[in-house]
C-alpha cells in the first residue's frame, strides 16, 4: 500500500498542490502562446504530458551513466529527440492544428517543466515513478492550460472547440467578445488569478 | 551512482551511444511519415483552392477533397510577363515559392515595384482553372501573397470567366494579430469581397480598402478592418501588386479579351 500511496501522490500531487505553473511558476511562455483556443491547448497539452512523461522516464532508465558533467546535454538530447517525433507526428496526422501550433511544438524542448522534472526528480529517481511524475506535471500544466483556455476562448471569441456558446454581435447576436482575451497578455491575468485563488484556499502555498 | 561514469572514456561512450540512438530515432521518424506530411500539405492546398472557388461543400472529407479537386481544378502555369501559359512545365509539380528564391527563375524587386514588401518575384505563377461537374468553366483561382503588419499573408482570390469579377478571397496561412487583423479570415469579412470589380472600364486596378464602411453598391471599395490598419494596408498592396502589371494583369488581360 505503501509503494501504491507514493505512486498516487508523485502523479496526482503536481495538479494542485505542487503546480508546476501555478506554484514553481515554470513553463509560462507556452501558457501565453497556445492558449486562445481549446484545440491548439488540447493537443499542446497531450503533446507536453507526452514529452516529460517519456523524457522522465528514459532519462531515469540510464540515470546511473550519465557522467555528470554533460548530464544537462544528455537530457536535452533526449528531450529534443522527442520533440521532434511529436512534432512529426503531428504533421503527419494533425497537419491543421500543426500548422496553428507551428513553432510552439518546437519551443517544448525549452519549457522549464520538462528539463526540470528531468533534473530534479528523474535523475534521482526509479524509471516508473519518473514516468508518473512526468505525467503528472504534464497533468498540472494541462490543468492551468485548460482552464486559461476555457476562458480566453469563451469570452475571447464566444465559442468552445470552435462551436459558437455566446452568439456573437458579428454574427448578428449579442455578445462583443473582450479582444484582450485573444492575446498573449491575458494569459497571465488569468495564470495571476489562477494562482491568486489556489493560495487563498491552500495557504502553505503563500510566499513568505 | 559509479565513480567511472565522468572518465572520459565513459563520457564519450554514453554521448556517443546517446548520440546514435536519438539520430537514429529522431531520423526514422522523418524518413517514415515524409509521405503522409506531403500528403497532408497537398491536401491543404487543394482544400484551400476549393474553398476558395467555392466548390467545397462543408463536412467534406479528404477523399471528397482530392476527388473534387481532381475533376473541378486544372491547374496550369502562366508566364507572367507575357501572360501566356507556359504548357512545357506540369503545374502540379511545379513550386512557386522556392521559383521566387531562384535568381534563374525569379526578378528582384526594386523598392518601387515591391509595395507588397515580397522582395522577389517568381516569373512564372500557378493558377487554377476550376470548373463544374458538367465541365462548365466558372473562375481562374490565383495565388497572391504579401506582407501585412506581422507575417507574410498567403491567400487564393477566386475570380469569374469575365476576369474581372471576383467570387471569393480566401487567406489561408497569415499570422496577424488575433481578433484584430486575422479578421481577414473572418467570413464575414471575406464576403465582402463578393461581387467587387478588380479593374476599372480603362482596366486599371481599382480595388480599394477604405477606412471604415465603404460606400453601398461600390464596385471597388472594400471596408477597412476596425483596429487593423497596418494588415488593411498590406491586403491592398498585395491586390496592387498582384493584379497590377508585374501580377496576374498581363494574364487577366489577355483572358478577357479572348473571351
Amino acid at each position: 500500500m505503501a509503494k501504491s500511496s507514493e505512486a498516487q501522490k508523485v502523479l496526482f500531487g503536481p495538479i494542485f498542490a505542487n503546480n508546476p505553473i501555478a506554484l514553481q511558476v515554470l513553463g509560462i511562455c507556452s501558457a501565453l502562446a497556445v492558449t486562445s483556443k481549446m484545440e491548439t491547448t488540447i493537443v499542446m497539452c497531450i503533446a507536453l504530458t507526452f514529452v516529460t512523461a517519456f523524457s522522465s522516464l528514459f532519462i531515469s532508465i540510464i540515470r546511473n551513466h550519465i557522467p555528470s558533467s554533460v548530464r544537462i546535454i544528455v537530457q536535452m538530447t533526449i528531450i529534443a529527440s522527442l520533440v521532434i517525433l511529436v512534432d512529426q507526428l503531428l504533421k503527419a496526422y494533425a497537419y491543421d492544428i500543426a500548422k496553428q501550433l507551428s513553432v510552439f511544438v518546437g519551443l517544448i524542448i525549452t519549457n522549464c517543466i520538462v528539463m526540470g522534472r528531468a533534473e530534479a526528480y528523474a535523475m534521482k529517481s526509479p524509471p516508473f515513478m519518473s514516468f508518473l511524475d512526468g505525467i503528472g506535471n504534464g497533468l498540472g500544466y494541462s490543468v492551468v492550460l485548460i482552464t486559461v483556455g476555457v476562458i480566453r476562448e469563451l469570452f475571447g471569441s464566444g465559442s468552445l472547440f470552435g462551436v459558437e456558446i455566446l452568439p456573437l454581435v458579428s454574427n448578428g447576436g449579442w455578445y462583443q467578445p473582450m479582444g484582450l482575451l485573444l492575446m498573449p497578455p491575458s494569459a497571465f491575468f488569468i495564470i495571476g488569478l489562477f494562482i491568486w485563488v489556489l493560495r487563498t484556499f491552500r495557504k502553505e502555498q503563500v510566499e513568505k | 551512482m559509479s565513480k567511472g561514469n565522468d572518465s572520459i572514456s565513459k563520457t564519450l561512450t554514453v554521448v556517443i551511444s546517446l548520440c546514435l540512438v536519438c539520430a537514429i530515432i529522431v531520423a526514422g521518424s522523418a524518413v517514415a511519415l515524409r509521405p503522409q506530411q506531403e500528403e497532408n500539405k497537398a491536401l491543404d492546398k487543394q482544400k484551400n483552392i476549393l474553398l476558395a472557388a467555392d466548390l467545397l461543400p462543408a463536412g467534406a472529407t479528404a477523399a471528397d477533397i482530392k476527388e473534387r479537386y481532381k475533376n473541378l481544378i486544372t491547374a496550369k502555369v502562366v508566364d507572367l510577363d507575357t501572360g501566356e501559359y507556359v504548357e512545357s512545365i506540369d503545374a502540379d509539380t511545379f513550386d512557386q515559392r522556392a521559383s521566387a528564391k531562384d535568381p534563374s527563375s525569379s526578378i528582384d524587386l526594386t523598392q518601387e515595384q515591391d509595395v507588397a514588401s515580397i522582395k522577389r518575384r517568381s516569373n512564372k505563377a500557378v493558377v487554377y482553372l476550376a470548373s463544374n461537374e458538367q465541365g462548365e468553366f466558372l473562375s481562374y483561382v490565383l495565388p497572391v501573397h504579401g506582407y501585412g503588419l506581422w507575417s507574410t499573408m498567403y491567400a487564393f482570390v477566386a475570380v469569374k470567366p469575365d476576369a474581372n469579377t471576383i467570387i471569393n478571397l480566401n487567406y489561408y496561412e497569415q499570422g496577424e494579430t488575433p481578433g484584430l487583423g486575422a479578421e481577414i479570415e473572418n467570413p464575414k469579412w471575406k464576403s465582402i469581397w463578393v461581387g467587387k470589380k478588380i479593374y476599372d472600364d480603362q482596366g486599371e486596378m481599382s480595388i480599394e480598402i477604405v477606412k471604415g464602411e465603404a460606400p453601398k453598391g461600390s464596385e471597388h471599395k472594400i471596408d477597412g478592418l476596425s483596429g487593423a490598419t497596418l494588415t488593411s494596408n498590406g491586403v491592398q498592396y498585395t491586390f496592387d501588386f498582384w493584379l497590377g502589371e508585374l501580377g496576374f494583369k498581363q494574364y487577366l488581360d489577355k483572358q478577357r479579351q479572348g473571351a
